[in-house]
């Protein structure tokens, strides 16, 4: 029986939906009639809802299909449901049917409003069922798609959100995050170069997502500067500004060394002051991940985490691979091997030897970087290690920070702080997983950049070329060429003679 | 003699307290819901159930000609089946069971396209009917009262899939007596018999532990939701389908940051669904649906729209405190009434979920562990008994009319 009106729906969906109130009762008079051939008891309002659907039809012939029921609103219209689109409802009682009662709505513009029971089509239905029991509040038909008049975020309440989030992550961490969870020291050798801003802020904003409390020790060489400070000044981390008395060679041999010197004056900063905490090599120019963190925890003496290396130049040297290193191509991690029941055996390290003839030999060389055999920042200790009194549990296999280097000897990896490998624990799933990328990318050593990043004085107004890409566009276009060299904010490349720089939107 | 008993008795409470305390630093919280304490009950040796033998037409041939009807959401009817048939509460003397369980599979013709047809279902559990009478004395002894049947289909035993249809048929006359164990829950409808047990759909277990994350990977999603908004083929202009709910949802919150709804549905489903702190489950063309298992399973707490919803085992699960409601009139401000919860109840809620018991409750395994949906049906029908004195009809009394109902579903089949 319902198949009809299903019909009737679908071609009233074809015609526009302007006027989409009056389609609904197109839906309710054929169910009307056919609740009327169900029920039996009402003769008389089944013939005159027979007569009415009749008249509807014949007013259709002549005003359309959708005004005839416009006439009845207007004559008949006492309560009215207000939704805001369209509304018929089908009220049902337990085992009953009742009438179906329509009344569409014209066009009230969307407004959230509150349903106003139709009690008139109740006490019908009340009148008509036998059995007087309760009636669900919930109706089956079609309902208005409720939309609000401003239907975008609010944003406190996108903030309470936030704190919700943040406090059901901060439970989350207390009850399956690590227990009683240590500080961090993170020791950084950088001095001031052009890529410095864009290494930095990175790490920053590294540092500043970690869930644990950070002491920051930066170690700079060539002294302190005005341009880490002030980096430093603005990260809202909290740091320790080391000046460091050399200044950074060229060479990528040299500086590999130096930076491991500046490390070593972080670690006696530490044993100085005595810092508690897990201690973190990160470069400056390194990429970790917030997992590296929660990780590192665990170490209960020193520790090592698998680095992945990321050296390739990016240039057009692709035939680096010889045939069987295409078959099994090298596995560019450096860090911890460990047999088959978990016990560190040795170490991956990273085969510099096809690149041995291309590598890099100072900053800002366009070949391979190369990192050292055994990276710091795949090493992570207790700060305790290095502690000048021998703490409860220092173990024998440390050697004492004061020895090294003392006859002037250069460390080439951590494990020099050790007499005995073995002890070193294996982390990150025994070194399977790569918790943090190690790359160099550098300008060149004699490339400038704004003191600052701050454009000061600002750039002169330039006048853009007239002779631009497209010929055609002489006298005729000579004003549509001004607009369009307002309209684009990235210079294409213009043959001008002379090559200025342009802010965006700084044109004529 | 009394001072001692009563040091004794201090000493012990001092010892009893001491756990409590340490109790309330757990991440999870015991559940009881308006029956009690019950989750945990064990159903043996409170119930008796004798399982009939019916011919392989009504049963095992319709899963051997379709074996789909074994891993979609109304699988319920066959392992509950299976499960009878091994469990301790089985009974093969019937003089001394407490129920009877017909095993019908009424939702297993399915179409090509999988979605079961619910033409044949009255005829179907009507002949079932017809033989357990003939040939048992137990159904005519109560004439259905202490018969119990499993129909999980989307309007539970009105079977129909319209919600006009299935509300004009009602349930089949039949059925007046006996009590059903289905997915359809809503108060004041044709469809929900008093003292039916309301259960989950079935979700397939396996398949939700394959996707399991670790419990500390932080939940960053606020809100999310996978699924149709407007169901094109049916309903294309809305309005119909979900009572205009869906739409709602989408037309009000589609450039909220905060909610993540989309009809796409990705392969990271369950995974995204374990990131995030609440996880709508609206009405669709029946007020029930899988989001809510998928949502108690992943500890994400299930904001219910569907007004008058009866969700499953509503006697043993306190669901307000577990859900939030939303009217469906309330659609629109969704985010201000979630924004305005204070955090402490949506901590409360999520170690309510995160309760082991409450996962296990919503689930069906194979084969069943304790606590589990069986065992929550078992035990839903142990609190029933006995059966009043009433039930029991005398002999020549009739109570079904076995002419009841459309023609239609007098046909044999």
């Amino acid at each position: 029986m319902f198949h009809s009106h299903g019909t009737r729906r679908s071609n009233a969906a074809a015609r526009s939906s302007a006027s989409g109130g009056l389609e609904g009762g197109g839906v309710g008079s054929p169910a009307a009639s056919s609740a009327s051939e169900g029920s039996s008891f009402r003769p008389s309002a089944s013939t005159f809802w027979l007569l009415l659907h009749g008249l509807c039809c014949l007013i259709s012939l002549f005003l359309g299909f959708r005004f005839s029921r416009l006439i009845f609103v207007l004559l008949f219209s006492n309560t009215i449901y207000t939704y805001t689109t369209t509304t018929t409802t089908t009220i049902t009682s337990t085992r009953t049917e009742t009438l179906t009662v329509s009344f569409p709505l014209t066009h009230t513009p969307p407004i959230e409003t509150a349903v106003k029971p139709n009690n008139s089509a109740l006490e019908l239905s009340d009148k008509m069922s036998n059995q007087g029991s309760s009636h669900s509040q919930v109706v089956v038909g079609r309902h208005g798609i409720r939309i609000r008049p401003w239907p975008h975020p609010d944003p406190t309440e996108v903030m309470r959100a936030h704190r919700i989030i943040e406090r059901v992550q901060q439970e989350q961490r207390k009850w399956y995050g690590v227990k009683s969870p240590r500080p961090l020291i993170v020791i950084t050798p950088t001095y001031a170069r052009t890529f410095q801003a864009l290494h930095l802020t990175g790490l920053i904003h590294c540092l500043r997502n970690v869930p644990y409390p950070v002491t920051w020790i930066v170690v700079e060489a060539g002294g302190v500067t005005n341009e880490t400070a002030s980096l430093l000044a603005r990260s809202r981390v909290q740091f320790l500004h080391i000046p460091f008395h050399e200044k950074m060679p060229v060479e990528w041999a040299e500086r590999h060394l130096t930076e491991n010197r500046m490390r070593l004056l972080g670690l006696r900063v530490i044993r100085e002051r005595n810092m508690d905490g897990i201690v973190l090599f990160a470069d400056d120019s390194n990429v970790h991940s917030l997992d590296l963190f929660d990780e590192i925890q665990k170490v209960q003496w020193m520790g090592s985490v698998s680095v992945g290396i990321l050296a390739h130049s990016g240039g057009p040297d692709r035939t680096l691979l010889t045939e069987d290193e295409k078959l099994n191509p090298p596995i560019p991690v450096q860090g911890p091997a460990c047999n088959s029941s978990g016990h560190l055996i040795g170490w991956h390290t990273f085969n510099s030897i096809p690149y041995s003839e291309k590598s890099a030999t100072f900053v800002g060389e366009s070949a391979t970087v190369l990192p050292g055999k055994m990276e710091w920042s795949g090493f992570v200790f207790n700060a305790r290690m290095i502690w000048k009194e021998a703490e409860d549990g220092r173990p024998e296999w440390v050697k004492d920070l004061d020895k090294i280097g003392e006859n002037g000897e250069e460390i080439e990896s951590p494990l020099a702080l050790v007499n005995d490998a073995s002890f070193v624990e294996p982390l990150g799933d025994c070194g399977k997983k790569v918790m943090l990328w190690w790359m160099r990318v550098e300008a060149r050593a004699d490339s400038k950049f704004p003191p600052g990043w701050i454009i000061d004085p600002p750039l002169e107004i330039v006048v853009p070329a007239k002779r631009t890409p497209w010929q055609e566009s002489d006298d005729l276009a000579g004003s549509k060429l001004e607009q369009d060299d307002r309209r684009f904010t990235r210079p294409k490349s213009r043959s001008s003679s002379k090559r200025k720089n342009t802010l965006p939107g700084q044109d004529n | 003699m009394g001072k001692e008993i009563w040091v004794v008795a201090l000493l012990l409470s001092q010892a009893l307290l001491l756990p409590i305390a340490q109790a309330a630093e757990l991440h999870t919280e015991r559940i009881s819901g308006s029956a009690g304490d019950v989750l945990e009950d064990d159903p043996v040796g409170r119930l008796k159930v004798f399982v009939y033998n019916l011919p392989r037409k009504y049963n095992k041939k319709m899963v051997d000609k379709d074996s789909r009807c074994l891993t979609h959401m109304f699988a319920t009817e066959i392992f509950m089946h299976r499960f009878l048939l091994s469990s301790a509460v089985r009974t093969l003397d019937p003089e001394e069971a407490d129920w009877f369980y017909t095993p019908v599979y009424t939702t297993c013709d399915l179409t090509p396209g999988g979605h079961p047809l619910p033409f044949k279902s009255p005829r179907i559990m009507r002949s079932a009917i017809q033989y357990v009478a003939m040939n048992w004395p137990y159904w005519n002894r109560t004439d259905g009262a202490d018969h119990f049947f499993v129909t999980p289909h989307d309007f539970g035993a009105c079977f129909h899939y319209q919600e006009e249809t299935a509300i004009q048929r009602g349930i089949l006359h039949l059925l007046k007596r006996a009590t059903l164990v289905q997915t359809f829950g809503q108060r004041n409808h044709v469809c929900l018999k008093e003292g039916s047990i309301t259960v989950p759909p079935y979700a397939p277990p396996q398949k939700m532990q394959a996707h399991l994350v670790s419990p500390s990977t932080p939940r960053s999603i606020f809100v999310y939701f996978r699924g149709l908004f407007y169901d094109v083929n049916n309903d294309p202009e809305g309005g119909y389908y979900a009572r205009g709910a869906r739409a709602s949802v989408w037309e009000n919150f589609k450039s909220n940051p905060l909610f993540d709804i989309s009809t796409d549905h990705p392969p990271t489903y369950y995974e995204d669904m374990q990131r995030s702190v609440f996880c709508l489950c609206p009405l669709g063309w029946a007020p029930w649906s899988p989001r809510l298992v998928e949502a108690v399973v992943f500890g994400c707490i299930p904001v219910i729209i569907a007004d008058d919803i009866v969700l499953p085992f509503a006697d043993a699960i306190p669901w307000e405190e577990i859900a939030v409601f939303v009217a469906e009139k309330d659609v629109p401000s969704l985010d201000t009434i979630l924004t305005s919860i204070p955090a402490e109840v949506i901590l409360r809620k999520q170690r309510l979920l995160a309760n082991p018991s409450m996962k296990q409750a919503m689930l069906f395994p194979q084969p069943a562990q304790a606590g589990d949906a069986f065992h929550q049906i078992l035990n839903g029908l142990a609190r029933k008994l006995p059966h009043d004195r009433r039930v029991y009809l005398k002999p020549g009394e009739k109570v079904l009319n076995w002419t009841a109902g459309p023609i239609g579903d007098l046909k044999p089949w």
